[in-house]
């Protein structure tokens, strides 16, 4: 099914016994295998508002990313989450959308700084599992208005509702951006480098360590990103290199993509832990023999390991030692490993009694999440 | 303000109740002499008062468990409090509950600078957060203007923003995990000191929550590096609308101030008849502040300064020392008692989009004729986090009612040009019968469904935020 309104899908899913599985783009096949029809939310799209001065945006939720980027370009604007394109990765086609973004709540590299999708996210519209018309949430910056399920539903991956509109925070494009650069350090002596960084006043908006390679972003002002390029390297960046503008920017895209792993063989994983814990997995990794590789982000806190799928079920017990979470964002699913990080008895209660609220015949992509 | 009636049935209980708190707490943190019980019978809203039937102020989680399984066993509703500062009545009692204080566990549990993140036990205050970590020049970021007193706990609760928040975020932005007791005395770990969630974001919706989903006893805050200086700078406009394109403009601009703050000519005068700051006496005034080093402080001001120039500002004042910095910052600190100098005040928290802003404050001194009440907006302007005060005299019969009518009014209008009903102090039980002008009753519905999930018999702080009507079959269950 494909619906053009939001009346017209509402409908469609009062009407319907499932299951579905929605899908914006269809550049995220993530998650554990799924029957059911498709809900193709592609015909939902174009920008609703968007209002500069106010730095809101408001679109519908098949909107392109590409199409909602080239809308804020025009004044100067961006998410500034930074959300990450799969397709090289995943090897998929097709165009990413904001529902899609949202619905699996992606943020890139600049999250260490500026915060996630969910915490741009300011208002959402959806429809729930019995077809009623639903909002939370708006489209102002301070909002306090009765319980915030616009974070619940950013990260459900379809499980609880079907977006229909979404409302963001945006902000304006930096005059500069630098990054300063070095390679040969170790995981362990890149992570510390940053760190140092991020504890230092200069306002980071990306520290990543990968391939050798040691890098940490600033943006703003051309005269402020000049003199905290300066200071950090007259003090814990030493002997880094100083790139810009679109050199800069092709550093963080890789980082943002992970483009190293999209040619490479295998299974890969996203984990979030601690960020003096990145380095320290993958040195458990290595002690139970597990041969990967890593791709640290967020000054170590995201980790995006390269792994044989044979491997899979030691994954998780290394992580144990630590506490985070990892999914399985490419790869086959396979007995006891579930795509996303099992919970506690407790906490895997309050998440399905939310499920059956939200959606009581369990008809939205029922299983993705396990 | 209608609370539903204190169940008979669970008053009855009280010796029993008593008896048993006094099984897992200590003598002095069971409080049930009617005398003593009078100390927490409001918060900050004094307007309304109710002495619960004891309040208890356990010191660990695993007292505040104990607590929350007798009273669930038991079926009496329980409030959680954290320092009382809540300005829409977000821990007011009813008198059949337990007021469930956190202020004894306030110890910082865990501090680590590599990771940027502190684990405090939430009794504690929230500018004493900055103040366990401020030596080694960090500071947790936000600062809602009460931070002095109120406990991370009711800022969870609140999700509580500041004058700051255009730059940091509010605490739900702040906020990587908590320790959650559930009202059957369950305890959950949700997040940590990672980031984001790898199933359904439960952190995101028990911040905000207020008090109704469960009782936090530990958190996880982000902490951030202190920047290395900060100056605001003060412009005069001889009109609402041009402040508020000004505004507009500065934050288009790219620069991104860490506050931009609002006064309009009622509260200019109060407050310099109070405090003396030396402010302009104009229709509207900002306060733009921006941090970073002296150059880069110099490089964004000069930014920002030209855009304002552009607007034909009746007064620029720039500042040069930290005399100057807090001269300009007195009037705005000193707002709320300047205006509470003059009379009784209430003050609104709804939000808008930045644009609405001129007409907005048209409307508002439009109905403040029609009311016969005084109004001062003082405000974040840079988040469009309107606070108007409205001035009334609560020994005169009737005007209490009067400006909540007011208040009511001025609410609905923000919702209506696209706004909310509050951007940071909460529901409560102040805005609990506006929230059908915001919400169709299917968008609360689905809220209330949340805490069918968390708390199926009800019984975490009863009577705030859903209107009584909608909630009634629940609360009846």
């Amino acid at each position: 099914m494909k619906p053009q309104t939001e009346a017209e899908l509402a409908e469609m899913v009062a009407g319907t016994n499932g299951p579905l599985r929605v899908r914006g783009g269809g550049t995220r096949p993530i998650g554990a295998p799924m029957a059911g029809e498709v809900l193709d939310m592609s015909g939902m799209s174009g920008v609703v508002l968007h209002e500069p001065g106010a730095l809101t945006l408001v679109v519908k939720a098949g909107t392109p990313v590409a199409e909602v980027e080239r809308v804020l370009a025009a004044e100067g604007q961006r998410l500034p989450f930074e959300p990450m394109d799969h397709r090289a990765l995943l090897g998929s086609d097709g165009e990413p959308t904001m529902g899609g973004v949202v619905a699996a709540n992606v943020s890139g590299p600049r999250r260490v700084q500026v915060g996630a999708c969910r915490d741009f996210l300011l208002g959402v519209r959806f429809v729930d599992g019995t077809g009623r018309v639903l909002k939370n949430g708006g489209r102002v910056m301070k909002n306090v208005t009765g319980y915030d399920l616009v974070k619940l539903m950013a990260g459900s991956w379809g499980t609880l509702g079907v977006m229909t509109e979404l409302s963001f925070k945006v902000l304006a494009v930096p005059q500069a951006e630098a990054t300063l650069v070095k390679r040969g350090a170790s995981a362990a002596e890149g992570v510390a480098l940053l760190s140092e960084a991020l504890g230092a006043p200069y306002d980071v908006s990306g520290a990543a360590h990968l391939e050798g390679r040691t890098q940490v972003r600033l943006e703003g002002l051309a005269g402020s990103v000049a003199y905290r390029v300066d200071q950090l390297r007259k003090g814990c960046l030493a002997g880094f290199d100083v790139v810009e503008g679109a050199e800069s920017q092709a550093l963080w895209q890789e980082v943002r993509d992970v483009t190293p792993f999209a040619e490479a063989e295998g299974d890969v994983w996203r984990v979030s832990v601690k960020p003096s814990d990145g380095p320290k997995l993958s040195e458990a990794l290595d002690a139970a023999g597990v041969r990967h590789r890593a791709i640290y982000d967020w000054g170590g806190g995201l980790v995006w390991l390269l792994v044989q799928p044979g491997d899979a079920t030691a994954i998780r017990p290394a992580l144990a030692a630590f506490g985070g979470h990892a999914t399985l964002i490419r790869g086959r699913a396979q007995a006891g490993v579930p795509v996303f990080q099992p919970e506690l008895a407790p906490v895997a209660a309050i998440s399905s009694g939310l499920r059956a609220k939200f959606d009581p015949r369990g008809i939205f992509n029922p299983g993705l999440m396990g | 303000m209608e609370m539903p009636k204190p169940d008979l049935a669970v008053l009855a209980k009280k010796p029993q109740l008593v008896k048993r708190l006094l099984q897992v707490l200590p003598a002095d943190a069971v409080i049930h002499d009617d005398a003593e019980t009078r100390a927490y019978e409001c918060d900050a809203l004094t307007a309304y008062k109710c002495p619960p039937m004891c309040a208890v102020l356990p010191s660990s989680t695993q007292e505040v468990s104990d607590v929350l399984r007798i009273c669930h066993e038991m079926g009496v509703p329980v409030v959680p409090r954290g320092s009382g500062t809540s300005l829409a009545g977000g821990a007011l009692p009813t008198a059949d509950s337990v007021i469930l204080g956190v202020a004894r566990m306030n110890a910082v549990l865990e501090t680590d600078y590599d990771n940027r993140f502190v684990r405090v036990q939430t009794g504690r205050t929230n500018l004493s957060v900055t103040g366990a970590v401020e030596q080694d020049d960090f500071f947790y970021a936000p600062d809602p203007s009460s931070q002095l007193a109120c406990a991370i706990a009711g800022n969870i609760a609140m999700n509580s923003g500041g004058a700051h928040c255009l730059k940091y975020g509010v605490t739900t932005n702040n906020l990587l995990g908590v320790t959650l007791v559930m009202m059957d005395g369950t305890v959950v770990e949700i997040g940590g000191a990672h980031l984001d969630s790898g199933g359904l974001d439960l952190l995101g919706v028990i911040c905000g929550s207020e008090g109704q989903l469960g009782v936090v006893t530990e958190a996880t805050l982000r902490i951030l590096r202190k920047p290395e200086g900060a100056r605001p700078v003060l412009m005069g406009f001889d009109s609402n609308e041009v402040a508020g394109q000004c505004v507009s403009d500065i934050i288009k601009a790219g620069v991104l101030p860490v506050a931009i703050e609002f006064m309009d000519r009622p509260c200019i005068r109060a407050t310099e008849a109070f405090a003396k700051a030396g402010y302009p006496d104009c229709e509207a005034l900002l306060i733009v502040e921006v941090e970073g080093s002296d150059a880069e402080i110099k490089e964004q001001l000069d930014l920002i300064l030209e855009i304002a120039r552009s607007h034909n500002p009746v007064e620029l004042r720039e500042s040069t020392s930290a005399e100057e910095s807090a001269k300009i910052w007195l009037g705005r600190k000193s707002a709320f008692g300047a205006m509470g100098q003059i009379n009784d005040y209430m003050c609104l928290d709804g939000t808008i989009p930045v644009s609405q802003l001129p007409f907005v404050l048209r409307r508002i001194g439009e109905m403040s004729k029609e009311y016969g009440l005084d109004v001062g907006n003082v405000f974040h302007a840079g988040d469009g986090n309107m606070h108007p005060l409205i001035l009334f005299n609560a020994n005169k019969p009737g005007d209490l009612e009067l400006c909540e009518a007011f208040g009511a009014d001025i609410l609905r209008l923000c919702v209506e040009v696209g706004g909310c009903l509050t951007g940071e102090h909460g529901v409560g039980i102040e805005k609990r019968d506006l929230m059908v002008s915001q919400f169709e009753p299917d968008d609360l519905d689905i809220q209330m469904a949340v805490k069918d999930v968390f708390d199926p018999k009800w019984l975490l702080n009863p009577a705030k935020v859903f209107p009584l009507e909608a909630s009634r079959l629940r609360r009846a269950g």
